[in-house]
C-alpha cells in the first residue's frame, strides 16, 4: 500500500510568531536577531517584507541593516516558539500519532491510516485551515509517498500553500530542479556533484551507482535513491525517543580567545556539563569531537578515538585539548568552541584493557569525578571547579549555552 | 470602510467552574470599575486573535446584545478592546 506523508512547515517560524503576537509589526519588515552583547548578532529569521530587501538569515545585523534601513529588529523568545511549536504538534495529533519532529518548526506525519479523514491533500488543507486560525500562523505542506518528497513538496510554494508530488508524475515534476533542493545534498555534496555536470535531480537519479558510492560513499547512494523516489524511512511516533548519538557542548565567548590557556579554560567548563548529562544519560564517551570557529567565521572540526570509554570532564577535556592544541594554527583568534563526546557506549558496557592500562588511577579518577558530581548536584553547578577556573574567564557570565537542533536522517 | 483599530487589554473575569472543571465566564471587569454581565456563552473554541495579536481558548460571548469576543490565553484573559475614533 502506498503510504501518504505530509511534511508541515512552519512559515518564518520565530519572525511570524513575533508578528502574531504583535501586529503592529506586520507590514514592517521584521528580523528576530540573537543579542549583539552575547556576540550572538545574526539574523535567525525574518518576515516577507524583509526577505524583499534581500535580507537573509545568518548574515549580521549591520549587513542586513545596510540592506534595510528600516528594519524591525526583534530579540527571540524561545519559550515562546516552543510554545506555539507543541501546539502546532497538538493539531498534528488530532489526525495521526505518527508526528516526527524535524527542528522546532517542521514535522512529517504520516497520514496513511486516516482515510476516514479525507485525502493526503484535503488533510493537509485542513491543517493549513486549522493553523492560521487557531494559531494565526501559516504553513506550507507537502504531500506525498515518502518522506524527502512530502519535504521537497513544502519547500516548493510558500506561504500558505500545499504541493502535492505523486507517484505516478514525480518525474515531470521534480527532476528539473537543483538536486540541492534534495534532503541530504548539502553544499559540500552540491559541489561535488556539480563538479561531475549533475546540477538536478534528474540527473542525480540517473548517475550511476558506483560513481556516487565511489565520490560521496553511502551518501551518495541515499540521495540517488531518494530522488528515484526510493525512500522508504518511516515517520517516528510522536513519543518515540531518538537514541542519544553525541553529547555536546558549545559557546561564543565573550572576547575572542587568543591563546592557548585561554581555550583550556573555556574546554573544562564546557566539559563539566558534557560530564553531568553523560552520567545523566548513562553513557561513556568512546571518543570526542571539537569544532572551532575563528573570528572570520570559518569553522573546522577534529575529531579522535579515546581508547578507554569515559565519563571523566578531566579525561575529556585533556584530549579535547590535546586535539586542539594538535591541529590549530592560530592563524586568526577564536570566537566559539564546542565540545561533544562521541561514539558513546552504554555505562555498564564491559571493556577491555590492555596490559599497560593503569587500572588503579583510572578507578581514583572516577571516583573523584562522581564526588565532584555530587557536590555540582547537591550545592549548584559552581559550588566546585578548577582552581583555573576561578580567573577571570572569556566565558558569558550567563551561561547560554547555544542550541543545537536536531541533524538530518543520514547518519 | 476601514477597520476600527484594537487593542489588547487584559481584563479581570469572574468565573464559573463546574463539578467536571468546565470554566464559564460570568463577568468582566472593565478599568474604569464598571461591570460588564456575560448574558450568553455562544461557543468556545481555540483561536488567535488576528486583531491584537495573541492565541488561546476564544469564548464568544453576549454582553448587554452585543457579541464579543474573550481569550484566556495561558493564565490570563483578554478582550480585543476598541480605540476610540479621533
Amino acid at each position: 500500500m502506498q503510504r501518504v506523508i505530509l511534511h508541515c512547515d512552519m512559515n518564518n517560524f520565530y519572525a511570524s510568531v513575533e508578528c502574531m503576537l504583535n501586529p503592529e509589526l506586520k507590514n514592517k519588515p521584521v528580523a528576530v536577531c540573537g543579542s549583539v552583547e552575547e556576540r550572538h548578532g545574526i539574523v535567525l529569521a525574518k518576515n516577507y517584507a524583509a526577505k524583499a530587501f534581500g535580507v537573509s538569515t545568518g548574515e549580521a545585523i549591520w549587513q542586513a541593516k545596510q540592506k534595510c534601513q528600516d528594519l524591525v529588529i526583534v530579540e527571540p523568545h524561545y519559550e515562546r516558539y516552543m510554545k506555539f511549536s507543541k501546539l502546532a504538534r497538538e493539531i498534528y495529533g488530532r489526525y495521526t500519532d505518527q508526528i516526527e519532529p524535524y527542528g522546532m518548526d517542521e514535522c512529517w506525519l504520516d497520514v496513511t491510516g486516516s482515510g476516514c479523514m479525507g485525502t493526503g491533500f484535503e488533510i493537509a488543507d485542513e491543517i493549513r485551515r486549522t493553523v492560521k486560525f487557531e494559531l494565526g500562523l501559516t504553513i506550507s505542506a507537502g504531500v506525498s509517498f515518502n518522506k524527502i518528497f512530502a519535504k521537497l513538496g513544502s519547500d516548493m510554494k510558500k506561504p500558505d500553500a500545499i504541493t502535492c508530488i505523486e507517484a505516478d508524475s514525480f518525474r515531470e515534476k521534480i527532476w528539473c530542479l537543483p538536486a540541492s533542493d534534495l534532503l541530504g545534498v548539502g553544499r559540500a555534496t552540491e559541489k561535488v556533484l556539480s563538479g561531475y555536470g549533475i546540477h538536478t535531480i534528474g540527473e542525480l537519479a540517473a548517475t550511476s551507482d558506483d560513481f556516487l558510492k565511489c565520490r560521496l560513499g553511502k551518501n551518495g547512494l541515499a540521495i540517488k535513491k531518494y530522488a528515484n523516489g526510493l525512500d522508504d524511512s518511516p515517520v517516528m511516533r510522536s513519543d518515540y525517543v531518538s537514541p542519544v548519538k553525541s553529547i555536546g557542548h558549545g559557546i561564543t565567548t565573550m572576547q575572542d580567545l587568543e591563546n592557548n590557556a585561554e581555550v583550556w579554560c573555556i574546554m573544562l567548563e564546557l566539559v563539566q556539563e558534557i560530564g553531568t548529562k553523560l552520567r545523566t544519560h548513562k553513557k561513556k564517551a568512546g571518543g570526542i569531537a571539537i569544532s572551532i570557529r575563528n573570528n572570520e567565521l570559518y569553522t573546522k572540526e577534529w575529531q579522535c578515538r579515546i581508547s578507554i570509554p569515559t565519563q571523566s570532564p578531566t579525561y575529556l577535556a585533556k584530549t579535547a585539548f590535546a586535539l586542539f592544541a594538535k591541529n590549530y594554527q592560530w592563524e586568526h583568534p577564536i570566537r566559539s568552541v564546542t565540545v561533544r563526546a562521541i561514539n558513546l557506549f552504554e555505562e555498564d558496557c564491559p571493556i577491555q584493557y590492555d596490559l599497560f592500562t593503569d587500572v588503579k588511577s583510572l578507578d581514583r579518577q572516577e571516583r573523584l569525578d562522581a564526588a565532584i558530581e555530587q557536590i555540582r548536584f547537591r550545592f549548584g553547578k559552581d559550588a566546585i571547579k578548577n582552581g583555573v577556573l576561578f580567573q577571570k574567564s572569556k566565558m558569558p557570565t550567563e551561561r547560554k549555552v547555544d542550541l543545537v537542533m536536531p541533524t538530518g536522517m543520514i547518519g | 470602510m476601514s477597520e476600527q483599530k484594537c487593542r489588547k487589554v487584559y481584563v479581570p473575569v469572574n468565573l464559573d467552574v463546574d463539578a467536571e472543571g468546565n470554566i464559564r465566564p460570568r463577568l468582566i471587569r472593565w478599568i474604569d470599575g464598571r461591570v460588564y454581565e456575560i448574558d450568553r456563552l455562544k461557543h468556545k473554541c481555540r483561536a488567535a486573535s488576528t486583531k491584537v495579536g495573541g492565541c488561546g481558548i476564544r469564548y464568544t460571548v453576549m454582553i448587554g446584545g452585543h457579541e464579543s469576543f474573550l481569550y484566556n490565553e495561558d493564565e490570563k484573559w483578554f478582550v480585543e478592546a476598541k480605540e476610540p475614533c479621533l
